[in-house]
């Protein structure tokens, strides 16, 4: 396989917006293009990244359209991505696997969504499509309650009374909104106690709202090309060190929820390609859908041991300025999680970290940077290892 | 070879009152709902069979904000079957729904889904009762 590197990265502000799917893409995948010192007809493909565009906008084959509002060639071809939350992760992956391959020099790769348009009633039913329809769906299973039962399970598992894991979660909200305050393309930049968790809405026993990311509007895209190519046009290229990908049936077949095993699998791809170990790791973005959600990835990807990481925002340990950096942007809980484009939006902020770009927010002496991305009900995990 | 035990024959076998799942002829596992393969050992081969319907709860929550054509609250549980294959299903006695209620032992049973959405006609959904 070649080396390969992202050049430009972009993203727009994560919320509520008045745009399009595809206004929202043009101007993101533009952005990446232009801090790439690269022209549209540069790009030869797009891996496009889109979950619910028929609910949101009616729009099916998005991604013949966002080729069309880049002005890319027609010889490049524009192809959607689907794996629910991790849709534009996997998107990522596969354009620096086809550019490691040698069958493309230069490629597009991102994402863009609309959920917040959707409202909460829509958006929960359509969300909850990436569950299995017959077997799981038929039950009224949501999102909050697929990580909603994987927190009960973890407080019986561990033994931890409920009231001290909630305690703990909350604690990962707060950190996160946090960090999403720093952010000024965050969805929420307001910081909030762990009171204003536990004082919250019950959405699905024992996820309270503010355990919960909010459904947002957003896109984002990212240029990836082989490493040489990439050192000539940019100052700052920065390297895809590994990645890893793995996919896992019905939580069923799972089992025991609070062992990923598809992220358990990811990382470790991911970390044999790249060479290292976790310790060498100094940021992540990961995917804290809810506040059980980054507890659970951070003992997956083996950064805590099973049953310990709920402490680990508590003791300030995943805050800027700890031993390992969790969620800097905000992470989903805070950014926002626009699903079909949050995984390009972690690359660019890992990007962005590794690049020194992140002002205040900025984590100091970031070499190595990870993005884990779960879609469904920890049915696809894709992990993207990056270093300068 | 055609598909063992489709969907909708899993339902017809809900509808007369009993849960059906496969059972490996190769090592033995059930594997319930149905999948092409054992989700034991990756077999083909396997027999349609009635499961105990009898189980115990793992875990649970209390669904408060629901998908759009569904009235919340209600109990989503994953109960593991006496044969080992776990299924999903709505634990009818909502009052019972506390950390309490992981490891208490349930009887499966059925009813149809209440929805408006034509994807989701004729489908039945699994129930929990406490035993």
């Amino acid at each position: 396989m070649r080396e390969v590197a992202v050049l430009g990265v972009a993203m727009t502000k994560f919320g509520v917006s008045d745009k399009t799917n595809l206004e929202m893409f043009a101007e993101a995948g533009l952005e990446a293009i232009s801090k790439s010192n690269l022209e549209p007809k540069d790009i030869q493909a797009l891996l496009f990244g889109n979950c619910l565009g028929d609910f949101e906008e009616g729009q099916l084959h998005m991604a013949p359209f966002a080729h069309a509002e880049l002005g890319l060639p027609t010889g490049a071809p524009a192809t959607r991505f689907e794996s629910a939350c991790a849709t534009a992760t996997v998107a990522i992956r596969h354009a620096a696997l086809l550019v490691g391959a040698g069958i493309y020099d230069v490629v597009l790769a991102g994402g863009t969504e609309r959920a917040a348009r959707m409202g909460t009633p829509l958006a929960t039913r359509t969300f909850a499509m990436a569950c299995q329809a017959h077997y799981e769906s038929s039950a009224g299973i949501t999102f909050p309650g697929v990580f909603a039962m994987a927190a009960h399970m973890y407080a019986h598992k561990y033994g931890i009374a409920l009231s001290e894991l909630k305690r703990h979660m909350a604690e990962v909200a707060v950190k996160n909104h946090y960090h999403g305050s720093l952010n000024p393309k965050a969805h929420f930049r307001k910081p909030i106690t762990v009171d204003t968790v536990l004082n919250s809405m019950m959405v699905a026993d024992p996820l309270q709202v503010f355990d919960c990311c909010p459904f947002s509007d957003g896109a984002s895209a990212l240029v990836i090309a082989e490493a040489s190519k990439a050192r000539a046009l940019v100052k700052k290229p920065v390297i895809v060190a590994g990645t890893g990908q793995a996919s896992a049936g019905a939580l069923y077949l799972q089992r025991d929820l609070t062992r990923i095993k598809a992220r358990e699998e990811a990382s470790r791809q991911a970390f044999s390609q790249a060479g290292i170990e976790p310790k060498d790791v100094q940021v992540v973005e990961l995917h804290d859908c809810f506040t059980i959600a980054e507890i659970l990835a951070l003992e997956a990807m083996g950064f805590y041991r099973f049953g310990s990481a709920y402490k680990a925002a508590s003791s300030r340990e995943t805050y800027l300025g700890g031993k390992l950096v969790v969620n800097p942007s905000g992470g989903l809980k805070a950014k926002g999680h626009p699903i079909g484009a949050t995984g390009a939006a972690q690359v660019t902020e890992i990007v962005e970290q590794l690049r020194g770009e992140c002002g205040e927010r900025q984590v100091n002496g970031a070499r190595v940077g990870m993005v884990d991305t779960l879609g469904g009900d920890f049915g696809t995990v894709c992990n993207i290892i990056l270093r300068v | 070879m055609g598909y063992k035990l489709t969907y909708d024959q899993f339902v017809q076998g809900l509808e007369q009152g009993n849960l059906l799942g496969l059972v490996c002829n190769s090592c033995g596992a059930a594997t319930c709902p149905p999948l092409g393969v054992c989700r034991a050992c990756g077999a083909q081969d396997q027999r349609v069979a009635e499961m105990s319907g009898v189980g115990t709860v793992r875990t649970f929550t209390v669904v408060r904000v629901a998908p759009e054509g569904r009235t919340p609250p209600y109990v989503v549980a994953m109960v593991e079957l006496d044969e080992g294959p776990w299924v999903m299903g709505n634990l009818e006695d909502l009052a019972s729904a506390d950390m309490d209620v992981i490891g208490k032992k349930v009887k499966v049973g059925s009813r149809p889904v209440q929805t408006k959405f034509p994807a989701q006609e004729n489908q039945r959904s699994l129930t929990f009762h406490l035993l």
